[in-house]
């Protein structure tokens, strides 16, 4: 007769085994055909549709993409969590132990709902509006309304890239609402008619085709176009990269140069960003 | 008979080996949260966390007192509001209501008790928010929190009011009816003082619970590091901060994530700790 | 001669003022509450639909479904719960019927599971992220998610089990030891089944509080949006599916709401549920004693 002890026994036997199982199933999985890519909230679509493309090549691998900003690329990479890392800029002096693939370009755009009268604002207005200076629309030609500043998070790429070209530090600027990714972003300023904010050329585009009611405004007299940012006449344009952190090997590999060749140039540009030609 | 004795010592092993297990998670959490602040709390001095310039982990500053005032003050503003009208509902539960409406009412605060705090700060966002701005921008403020907040802690303090008020022995009621006081005397001056610890301890529940929550407030605050000077600035906690900045973190920057996650459990800590013994003196 | 007494009417008044403030403000709490279901069946109800339920997202969530993300929460769910059920019931068992209340031993476990049920949940995420992910190497994965969650459950499973084994009557472990039963043979046979409704609640309890939680699973399940294939794969649990779709979604909203109205109506069943199943005990409690 089976006694409850063994019962027990025999139960928790299986369920160690059944356990075992799956995660030696799992972790067959895991191994070689998958990898990970965090980073940019920038790059994140395009390298999302780069992956979904892939992945309808070469059935049975699996890619994951999830955002968090540049440094988190950066820091992911590093620690070994993620395969693969986004960043919306080149890499600086200190992130020279990281190798970097450029896969396009795109250029940081100030934005405006699509309602608000003013059209045009020159880079010392934009200055004083993120420092606090200038707080009412009225100044500058618009609503008697407050200014709404709508500022990015520490860590992402687009927020550094923007203050350099601005001369600012982040002490100075008085934002109203800080932001993450830049559909965030998009997303406040079209809930808010008086506000402004900052994203990627290319993710703008993308909202405002779709029907967002935002406005893309000139930098220093340049239009803030895919046209522009291509030839380089947009003052602040940044490359998109993926970094590893040592020289790319087996799918990782094979991913990164399917990502710079020809055949992704059709989703690049459809994520309104401008392809590069592989070196 | 020996073969049942051996059972018992066998399960009674078994059993203490996961009471073991069980009660180790908690050290391994505190253990965690220690190792992993442990970098900073060496290099920098603790007073470093209320004397820096600002929070600017990327230019070398951990000021954390705005997001500190953050969450207090969206703390003590949501207890606030949410004590009487929580101590209403249990009283209106108890005592006031008829009995059609006190089961269904009952009901429903169990029910947004269960309500996720995402869906409150989904609400926030898109129906709050928007009214806030209209009257004041940037509508993502500290006003939002505290109206946020205020839904969240509501039930608690609502059904922690309500055993504690159904506690209150039937005779101090009968007696007072007997000698003639009325609904409102009978409340104020004999149920409430043999409620009270209840109704506190829950309150400090409340607290607690106001103190850590991340993704309402997240949501609706708008996430500006600064000591709010009104209602309508925005503002951020500290469990909002963590949320925020966990992801891209590094070295010394991630190790004051985790000095502000202790300080967190610690400050909650000490209030579950207030809590209980408050509500043990009920019966002394 | 007759002595005309004035009676007192401000007690009255001040009654009367009272019970009018009262159901004011009940008023008001409920009418908040209506507010926020009207706005969420407003937003959500047209966009739900069977395909809403099984199809997986596509762009970024607007289009399609929500069928991977209740696939991931589901696997969380059951991760947790096979981490955290054992250990809980052990505990509430030991707790309940092996150790006296006054102890060294059982006031410690006590005091160190009400301590982690105050833990704020991001807390939970932060050791969750340093322990799971990075120190065990699990990354962002379901069993990551699901592990951390069930140390968030430990607590209110076990006080919802020891409150379960404790309502028994002793007049059943009395009459047990009377017919010579052992005391596992008591434990298993006996107190369990007859606790059984008690403890089925709590789990649903403990469902309907993992199925809410976001924070904690925000950097150990993490994101990805698509149908897990393993334990080790990253899924995205509804409760974060919202989130996403409010905050970093432009035209995201009605997918929220549709995923919100899902969501409570879901926890609305487990709590309705649980709530029967304990007041089920409660009855029979009273027809046997």
């Amino acid at each position: 007769m089976i006694t409850t002890h063994k019962r027990l026994l025999l139960f928790s036997l299986t369920c160690l085994a059944i356990g075992f199982g799956w995660f030696a199933s799992a972790d067959a999985n895991a191994a070689s055909q998958r990898l990970v890519l965090t980073g940019s909230s920038t790059v994140a679509p395009l390298v999302g549709e780069i992956v979904r493309k892939y992945e309808s090549m070469h059935p049975g691998v699996r890619i994951d993409v999830q955002t968090g900003g540049s440094s988190r690329g950066i820091n992911d990479t590093r620690n070994g969590i993620a395969d693969i890392g986004m960043v919306s800029r080149a890499l600086k002096p200190n992130e020279k132990d990281l190798h970097a693939y450029t896969i396009a370009l795109d250029g940081v755009s100030v934005i405006l709902h699509a309602s608000n009268p003013v059209s045009v604002l020159s880079k010392q207005q934009i200055a004083d509006i993120y420092t606090g200076k200038i707080t009412n629309w009225k100044s500058l030609g618009g609503a008697d309304a407050r200014i709404t500043v709508v500022n990015k998070a520490e860590g992402r790429s687009t927020l550094e890239l923007f203050l350099q070209y601005f001369q600012l530090k982040n002490s100075q600027i008085k934002p109203h609402i800080i932001i993450g990714d830049n559909p965030q972003g998009i997303k406040t300023i079209t809930g808010n008619p008086h506000a402004v904010g900052y994203v990627s050329i290319g993710a703008a585009e993308y909202e405002a085709k779709r029907g967002a009611p935002i406005r893309l405004l000139a930098l220093d007299g340049v239009d803030a176009s895919v046209a522009h940012v291509h030839s380089g006449a947009f003052p602040l344009s940044r490359p998109l990269n993926l970094i590893t952190s040592h020289v790319p090997q087996g799918l990782a590999q094979h991913f990164i140069t399917f990502a710079r060749s020809q055949q992704t140039h059709e989703l690049v540009e459809a994520q309104y960003f401008v392809p590069i030609s592989a070196k | 008979m020996f073969q049942s004795v051996q059972n018992d010592a066998l399960t009674c092993w078994v059993l203490r080996a996961g009471a073991v297990i069980s009660a180790l998670v908690m050290l391994l959490i505190l253990a965690f949260l220690l190792i992993e602040s442990w970098p900073v709390l060496d290099q920098i001095t603790p007073a470093r966390f209320f004397t820096d310039t600002s929070w600017h982990p990327l230019e070398g500053t951990y000021n954390l007192t705005p997001m500190l005032s953050g969450t207090l003050l969206a703390s003590m503003g949501a207890l606030l509001l949410a004590i009487p009208l929580g101590i209403t509902s249990a009283l209106f539960i108890v005592f006031y209501a008829p009995t059609h409406l006190a089961l269904p009412y009952k009901r429903m605060i169990e029910l947004l008790a269960g309500i996720p705090s995402v869906v409150f700060g989904f609400w926030g966002l898109t129906t709050l928010v928007p009214l806030i701005n209209q009257l004041h921008p940037p509508g993502a403020s500290l006003l939002a929190a505290i109206l946020v907040l205020t839904l969240m802690i509501l039930p608690t303090i609502t059904l922690t009011a309500y055993s504690a008020l159904k506690a209150v022995p039937s005779e101090f009621l009968h007696n007072a009816a007997a000698l003639g006081l009325s609904r409102w005397g009978m409340i104020h001056g004999i149920v409430f003082p043999a409620a009270r610890s209840g109704i506190v301890a829950g309150v400090i529940l409340a607290a607690g619970r106001a103190i850590g929550e991340t993704m309402a407030v997240l949501m609706v605050a708008g996430n500006v590091v600064q000591h709010p000077e009104g209602l309508f600035d925005p503002i951020r906690t500290l469990a909002a901060n963590i949320a925020l900045e966990m992801a891209y973190a590094m070295g010394d920057h991630r190790a004051v994530l985790f000095v502000s996650g202790l300080l967190l459990m610690l400050l909650v800590m000490m209030l579950s700790a207030m809590a209980s013994k408050i509500g043990k003196n009920q019966y002394a | 001669m007759l002595e005309v007494t004035t009676i007192n009417k401000w007690p009255h008044y001040r009654d009367r003022f009272v019970q009018l403030v009262i159901y004011l403000l009940v008023f008001l709490v409920s009418a908040v509450f209506a507010w926020i279901l009207f706005d969420l069946a407003r937003g959500g109800l047209t966009h739900l639909s069977w395909e809403f339920l099984i199809e997986s997202p596509r762009d970024a969530g607007r289009a399609g479904g929500i069928g991977s993300v209740l696939v991931s929460t589901l696997l969380i769910l059951l991760v947790a719960l096979t981490a955290a059920l054992p250990l809980a019931w052990t505990t509430a068992a030991l707790l309940a019927e092996y150790v006296p209340t006054t102890s060294q031993f059982g006031m410690t476990i006590r005091f160190s599971l009400q301590v982690l049920a105050g833990v704020p949940s991001i807390v939970f995420g932060l050791f969750g992220n340093a322990f799971f992910s990075i120190y065990l190497g699990l990354g962002f994965s379901i069993l990551s998610g699901g592990l951390t969650l069930a140390c968030m459950l430990l607590p209110i499973l076990v006080s919802t089990a020891e409150a379960g084994l404790r309502a028994v009557p002793q007049s059943y472990r009395l009459s047990a030891a009377a017919l010579g039963m052992s005391r596992t043979a008591t434990l298993f046979h006996l107190l369990l089944p007859v606790a059984a409704p008690t403890l089925a609640a709590g789990l649903l309890l403990g469902i309907g509080r993992a199925i809410a939680e976001t924070a904690a699973l925000l950097f150990t399940s993490g994101y990805v949006d698509r149908m897990p294939g393993s334990l080790l794969d990253s899924g995205r649990a509804l409760a974060l599916h919202i989130f996403d779709l409010s905050m970093n979604v432009p035209g995201g909203d009605t997918p929220a709401y549709a995923s919100a109205l899902v969501l409570v109506v879901l926890l609305l069943c487990i709590n309705m549920l649980a709530m029967k199943l304990a007041y089920g005990l409660q009855r029979r409690k009273i027809m046997t004693t």
